[in-house]
C-alpha cells in the first residue's frame, strides 16, 4: 500500500518493543461483540490509474460549467483564476500544515492571515476582520448570534432580499439558540420593507447587497433607523467582487458584515469549500467569532503575528465560546489572499467594472427578447428576470441545448410564488457567443 | 461612519525607524514584509481582456464607491516570492513528523489534490440543474455508502462544514427527535475530557451542559454517569477513542445506560482513525458521530481549514438530518433541498448548498486508494505506531495512563518534569529547534501540563525513531539541569518566542499605514 511505510518485519521490530506479540494485543479494550475479525464489505484497495479512473468517470458526467455558456450566480460565481493562485496554495508548507497553533514555525500561515484580515477590513470598510468562517451563509449565521449577544435581545429581521439559502441556515442556527427570526417576503425590492419591521426587541436587522435578486441598495437608511431602534444592521454580500465598485457595508453603516468570498480565489467546486468574511466595528470585537490573528513582537523585538483574544473561543471558554467553530476556511483563505494581492484595488476596480459590463450588455441582449421582462433595474453582474413559462422548466429545456441559462428563483425558494423568474449572472468570464448562445437558445424556446 | 481604508503610507517606505531590530535573512530563510510594507499603491499583476466594453460608466444610480479599494498589488513574480517565502517560515507534514494529538496529521496524498481539480468537480455550479451533474451527486452517494458501512450506521448527512458543525447538526436532529415526542429536554452530558468544541456546540443547539467525571485509569466514570443522567438529559456525548488516546472500555454500558434514561450517544469521532475498518461505531450503541474528513480521510487541514464534518445518524435520528437530502428516483440521483416530502422533519439547512464537494473528492480518492483492507490497516499501524513511541519513551517521560496499551495518540504529563524548572511548554518549544512540531499541549485539560502525541500510520520506522531519539536526548538534557536551552527556546525557529500577552493587551489585527 503506497501510502504505508511500515514493512512487516517494522511491524515485528516495533510490537517486539512494545512487549506484545500481535497487533490485536493493542486492541484489548474494544469489547469482543464490536471487534470486527476481518476487513468490511468494501472494495480492496486500487492504483492511482485505478483511481483516476473511477473518479474521471464520475467527473464526465457532469457538464462543466466553462465547457459552454454559463450564466449561474445566486451566490456562487465563477471567475477567473490566475494560475499562481492554485499553484501558490499547493506549497507543501501552507497545505500540509495544521492551525498555527505554534507561531514560531507557523509565521508564513499567520502573516498570510494578518494580511487576510487586512484586505478583508479593507473591503468591508471596518476596522476589525477575522481569519475566515466556514461559508457566507454561517458567517451570516454567525453575525445575527452575534448581535444577540451584543444587544441581549431576542429577535432578528432578515430581509427578502436575503439568499434564502443563508435564510434557512440563519434560521437552523439562530432558532436552536433561542432566537426568534422574521424572514420578510422575497422581492426584488424586498429592503424597501425592513425598517417597518424594526421594533424594540429587534436585535438586528440582516440585509443582502446586491441582494438575491441582483438588486443594489443603499442600506444607509435602514442603518439609521436600525440604530434609532438600538438595533445593529447586518450586511451581506454573496459576490464579493462587487465590493470592488461599490459603497463597501461599513460605508453604508454596517456594524457587522459578512460576505461569500469564493469568488476571489476560489473555483466553483460545486458549492464547497468556500471562504466565509467576517468584519465588524471595534467596539464588538470581544464578540466575534473566530480566529483573530494580531501583531506581536518576539522575545528579540522583532514583529511577529499570533492567534489572539483566544479567550472567545472554544479550546478556552467551552460552553460560554462566541461560537463552535474551531476548523475553518484557511486554505481558502489564502486563496482569496493571493488573488487579491494579485489584482490589487486596481485590479480589482477593472474586474468589477468589467463584470457589470457583461451584465448589462446580456441584460440588454434578453430585454430585446418578446415574453422576456427584466425585473431589477440596478444591478451588479446578476439580475432577475421574468419569464412566461416557469423557470425551472425553461432552464432544463435550455440545458439540453447546451445553455445553463442560470438559476430557477423556485429551485431556492419554492414557496415565494416566483416560479417564472429567473436569476441571470454574467462575469469577466462570459463571452459575447455565450450571449448570443443564451438569447438564441431562450427566444428559441419562449416561442416553441 | 466613515469608510475604512487601509491608507496609504504618509511615511517613506525606506526610512528607517531605528526603533525596530532590523530584519534577518539566515541562509535560505528570507525576510518578508507584508505586502502592506512594500508598496504596490495602483499596482495589478492581472490582465484583462476588456475588448469593446465601456468601463468607464457604471449604472449604479450612485451606489458606486469614490474610487478604488486601497490595496496594494503585486505583479506574478513578485507575488511568488512573497508566498513562497512566507511559506518557509512554516512546518509541514511534508518535512517532518508532525505530532499535534486529537489532529490526525497524517500525509495527504497529492492524488486527492489532482481529482478534486478535475474540470467536472473543480468548475460546476451548486445550483446547475440536477441532470447535468449526476456525477457530483454519483460522488456523494458513494461517500455515503462507504461510510455508513464502516460505520454501521443507516444514513449520513454530508453537509457540515467541519468537526464541530458536525457536532451540532448531530445534537439538532437529537433535539428534533425529542421535541417530535413532546419530550424537549434541556442538558447534554459531556466529560471534562472532551474537545471544547462539544461543550460549545451543545450550547449553540441550546443545551445546558453537564459534565461527566473521568476514573482514574481516563475512562468516564461510569457511577458519575448513571447519577447524573434523568429525564432532562438529550444526550450524552463521549469521545471515542477518547481525547486521553484511550478506548473507553465500558463504551457498551455507555450506551445502555444512556438509552435506558430515554438519551440518545453521541460520539465525537474525531479519532476514528484509530479503529476505522476495525470497529463500527453501530456495534457500540452509538446513535449519532461526525467524522472529520481532514482527519481520518486524509483531506489536507491548509494551515486551519477547510475540513468536512459529516455525521452519521441511526435511524431514529435520520429524520431530522439537514437538507439537502440525497434520494434515489426514476431520474436517477436527486437532491431534496428543502424541508418537505421525505425530508418534511428536517432540521433545515445548516450551509448554504451542499456541503464541502471538494473535500468529498478527496476523501473518497482516499478511500478508493486504501479499500477495506488499507482502511484496516491504517488503524492498526495508527495504534501500533503510538503504542511504539508510548513504550521508547515512557522510560524517560511520564505517560498520563501507563498501565494497558493507548489507541493512535501516546498522553504524557509532566511529572517527569517536576522539580526541574521546565514546563511542558518549555519542552515543547526545545521540539523546535529538534526540528519537529510539537505535540499538543496542556490538551485534554485532565492531565496536568498534558502532552498528546499522535504519530499517525504514515510515518516510517525510521522517523520514529528520528523522533523518539530526539525527545530522549532533550530529556536528557532536562535531567542535567540545561533550564537555559529550555527557556530560550526556539532559538533556530525563524522567531523566538512570541510576546501573547502583548498581542491580546493591544491587539493589532490590521495593518495601518504608519504615521507621517
Ligand atoms: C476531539 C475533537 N473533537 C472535535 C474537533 C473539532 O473538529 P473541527 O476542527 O473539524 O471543527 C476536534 C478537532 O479539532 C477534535 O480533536
Amino acid at each position: 500500500m503506497r501510502y504505508q511505510p511500515l514493512m512487516p518485519a517494522d511491524r515485528a521490530q516495533m510490537l517486539a518493543v512494545i512487549g506484545v506479540d500481535h497487533v490485536d494485543d493493542l486492541f484489548v479494550d474494544v469489547p469482543p461483540v464490536a471487534r470486527l475479525a476481518g476487513p468490511v464489505d468494501l472494495p480492496a484497495h486500487a492504483s492511482e490509474l485505478a483511481v483516476e479512473r473511477a473518479l474521471g468517470r464520475m467527473a464526465g458526467r457532469n457538464r462543466v460549467a466553462g465547457s459552454g455558456p454559463f450564466f449561474c450566480g445566486a451566490g456562487a460565481y465563477r471567475h477567473h483564476v490566475p494560475a499562481s493562485v492554485d499553484h501558490l496554495i499547493q506549497r507543501s508548507e501552507f497545505l500540509t500544515s495544521y492551525t498555527p497553533y505554534q507561531p514560531e514555525i507557523a509565521q508564513g500561515t499567520l502573516q498570510v492571515l494578518f494580511e487576510f484580515q487586512t484586505q478583508v477590513a479593507a473591503l468591508l470598510g471596518l476596522p476589525v476582520a477575522n481569519a475566515s468562517m466556514y461559508d457566507g451563509s454561517t458567517a451570516c449565521a454567525e453575525a445575527v448570534l452575534m448581535a444577540a449577544r451584543v444587544t441581549r435581545r431576542r429577535k432578528t429581521v432578515l430581509s427578502g432580499g436575503l439568499h434564502p439559502h443563508y435564510g434557512a441556515t440563519t434560521h437552523t442556527l439562530a432558532h436552536s439558540a433561542g432566537i426568534e427570526v422574521h424572514r420578510l417576503a422575497a422581492a426584488v425590492d424586498a429592503e424597501a420593507a425592513v425598517i417597518a419591521a424594526i421594533d424594540a426587541d429587534t436585535a438586528c436587522v440582516v440585509v443582502q447587497t446586491p441582494n438575491v435578486f441582483g438588486s443594489v441598495t443603499d442600506v444607509t437608511a435602514i442603518a439609521e433607523a436600525a440604530h434609532a431602534a438600538g438595533a445593529l444592521l447586518v450586511v451581506v454580500t454573496t459576490e464579493a467582487v462587487s465590493l470592488g465598485l461599490l459603497k463597501s457595508p461599513g460605508e453604508m453603516g454596517a456594524d457587522i458584515a459578512v460576505a461569500e468570498g469564493q469568488s476571489i480565489g476560489n473555483g466553483l467546486n460545486f458549492g464547497g469549500p468556500y471562504v466565509g468574511l467576517f468584519a465588524c466595528t471595534e467596539k464588538l470585537l470581544r464578540q466575534a467569532p473566530g480566529r483573530l490573528c494580531g501583531e506581536t513582537v518576539d522575545a528579540e523585538g522583532r514583529r511577529g503575528f499570533v492567534l489572539t483574544l483566544s479567550t472567545r473561543e472554544q479550546h478556552i471558554r467551552r460552553d460560554k465560546a462566541t461560537s463552535n467553530i474551531c476548523t475553518n476556511s484557511g486554505l481558502c483563505a489564502l486563496a482569496f489572499s493571493i488573488h487579491m494581492s494579485l489584482l490589487g484595488g486596481a485590479g480589482l476596480a477593472t474586474l468589477a467594472r468589467l463584470n457589470h459590463a457583461r451584465a448589462r450588455r446580456t441584460r440588454d441582449a434578453l430585454a430585446a427578447i418578446p415574453g422576456v421582462e427584466i425585473l431589477t433595474p440596478r444591478f451588479f453582474n446578476e439580475f432577475a428576470v421574468r419569464l412566461p413559462r416557469p423557470a425551472a422548466e425553461v432552464v432544463e429545456a435550455l440545458a439540453r441545448w447546451d445553455v445553463l441559462a442560470g438559476v430557477p428563483f423556485s429551485r431556492l425558494d419554492p414557496a415565494a410564488g416566483l416560479d417564472d423568474l429567473l436569476l441571470v449572472c454574467a462575469t469577466e468570464t462570459t463571452t459575447a457567443e455565450d450571449i448570443e448562445a443564451l438569447t438564441e437558445a431562450l427566444s428559441a424556446e419562449i416561442a416553441a | 461612519m466613515s469608510p475604512v481604508n487601509v491608507g496609504r503610507p504618509t511615511r517613506p517606505l525606506d526610512s528607517v525607524d531605528a526603533s525596530v531590530p532590523a530584519p534577518r535573512a539566515r541562509g535560505l530563510q528570507q525576510e518578508e514584509p507584508l505586502i502592506f510594507d512594500r508598496g504596490g499603491w495602483g499596482k495589478s499583476g492581472v490582465d484583462f481582456e476588456t475588448g469593446g466594453e465601456d468601463l468607464s460608466a457604471p449604472d449604479l444610480a450612485g451606489l458606486e464607491r469614490a474610487g478604488p479599494v486601497e490595496l496594494p498589488g503585486l505583479s506574478e513574480p513578485e507575488a511568488l516570492r512573497h508566498y513562497v517565502r512566507l511559506s518557509q517560515k512554516n512546518h509541514a507534514i511534508d518535512l517532518a513528523l508532525y505530532p499535534l494529538g486529537s489532529c490526525t496529521m497524517k500525509h495527504n496524498p497529492r492524488l486527492g489534490e489532482k481529482m478534486a481539480r478535475l474540470p467536472g468537480f473543480i468548475d460546476i455550479h451548486p445550483l446547475q440543474p440536477q441532470s447535468t451533474v449526476q456525477g457530483a451527486l454519483e460522488v456523494m452517494d458513494t461517500l455515503a455508502h462507504w461510510l455508513k458501512t464502516l460505520t454501521g450506521l443507516p444514513a449520513v448527512a454530508l453537509s457540515p462544514k467541519a468537526g464541530a458543525q458536525g457536532e451540532l447538526c448531530g445534537l439538532l436532529a437529537i433535539r428534533g427527535a425529542h421535541e417530535a415526542r413532546g419530550d424537549a429536554r434541556s442538558t447534554v452530558l459531556v466529560p471534562t475530557s472532551a474537545h471544547g468544541t462539544n461543550p460549545a456546540s451543545a450550547a449553540q443547539a441550546g443545551y445546558q451542559l453537564r459534565e461527566i467525571a473521568q476514573t482514574a485509569d481516563g475512562r468516564v466514570d461510569l457511577t458519575d454517569l448513571a447519577a447524573r443522567l434523568g429525564p432532562d438529559v438529550a444526550a450524552v456525548m463521549v469521545t471515542n477513542p477518547n481525547t486521553c488516546g484511550l478506548f473507553e472500555r465500558d463504551v457498551v454500558e455507555i450506551a445502555r445506560l444512556t438509552h435506558e434514561a430515554g438519551a440518545y450517544f453521541y460520539c465525537d469521532g474525531a479519532n476514528f482513525n484509530a479503529i476505522v475498518g476495525r470497529v463500527r461505531p453501530a456495534d457500540l450503541g452509538v446513535d449519532a458521530m461526525h467524522i472529520n474528513l481532514h482527519k481520518t480521510f486524509s483531506t489536507p487541514h491548509g494551515g486551519g481549514g477547510p475540513g468536512a464534518g459529516p455525521v452519521v445518524l441511526s435511524a431514529a435520528l435520520a429524520p431530522y438530518a439537514p437538507t439537502p437530502w440525497l434520494v434515489h428516483d426514476e431520474a436517477g440521483l436527486r437532491l431534496e433541498e428543502h424541508s418537505r416530502g421525505e425530508a418534511a422533519a428536517s432540521q433545515g439547512r445548516i450551509c448554504a448548498f451542499h456541503g464541502q464537494m471538494g473535500m468529498y473528492v478527496r476523501a473518497l480518492s482516499y478511500m478508493f486508494s486504501h479499500g477495506s483492507d488499507g482502511l484496516r490497516q491504517v488503524a492498526e499501524d495508527a495504534v501500533l505506531n503510538a503504542n511504539y513511541i508510548k513504550a521508547r519513551l515512557s522510560g524517560v517521560m511520564s505517560a498520563a495512563f501507563p498501565d494497558g496499551p493507548c489507541m493512535h495518540e501516546a498522553l504524557f504529563d509532566d511529572a517527569w518534569l517536576e522539580g526541574t524548572e521546565v514546563t511542558t511548554l518549555d519542552f515543547a518549544k526545545a521540539m523546535i529547534d529538534e526540528g519537529f512540531h510539537p505535540m499538543t499541549m496542556y490538551f485534554p485539560l485532565v492531565v496536568h501540563g498534558a502532552m498528546l502525541i499522535e504519530p499517525t500510520e504514515t510515518e516510517s520506522r525510521r522517523e520514529l525513531d528520528r523522533f523518539c531519539d530526539a525527545l530522549l536526548r532533550l530529556a536528557a538534557a532536562v535531567r542535567a539541569g540545561d533550564v537555559e536551552r529550555f527557556r530560550q527556546a526556539p532559538v533556530h525557529a525563524p522567531l523566538r518566542r512570541l510576546d501573547e500577552t502583548l498581542a491580546a493587551r493591544r491587539p493589532r489585527l490590521r495593518w495601518t499605514a504608519p504615521a507621517a
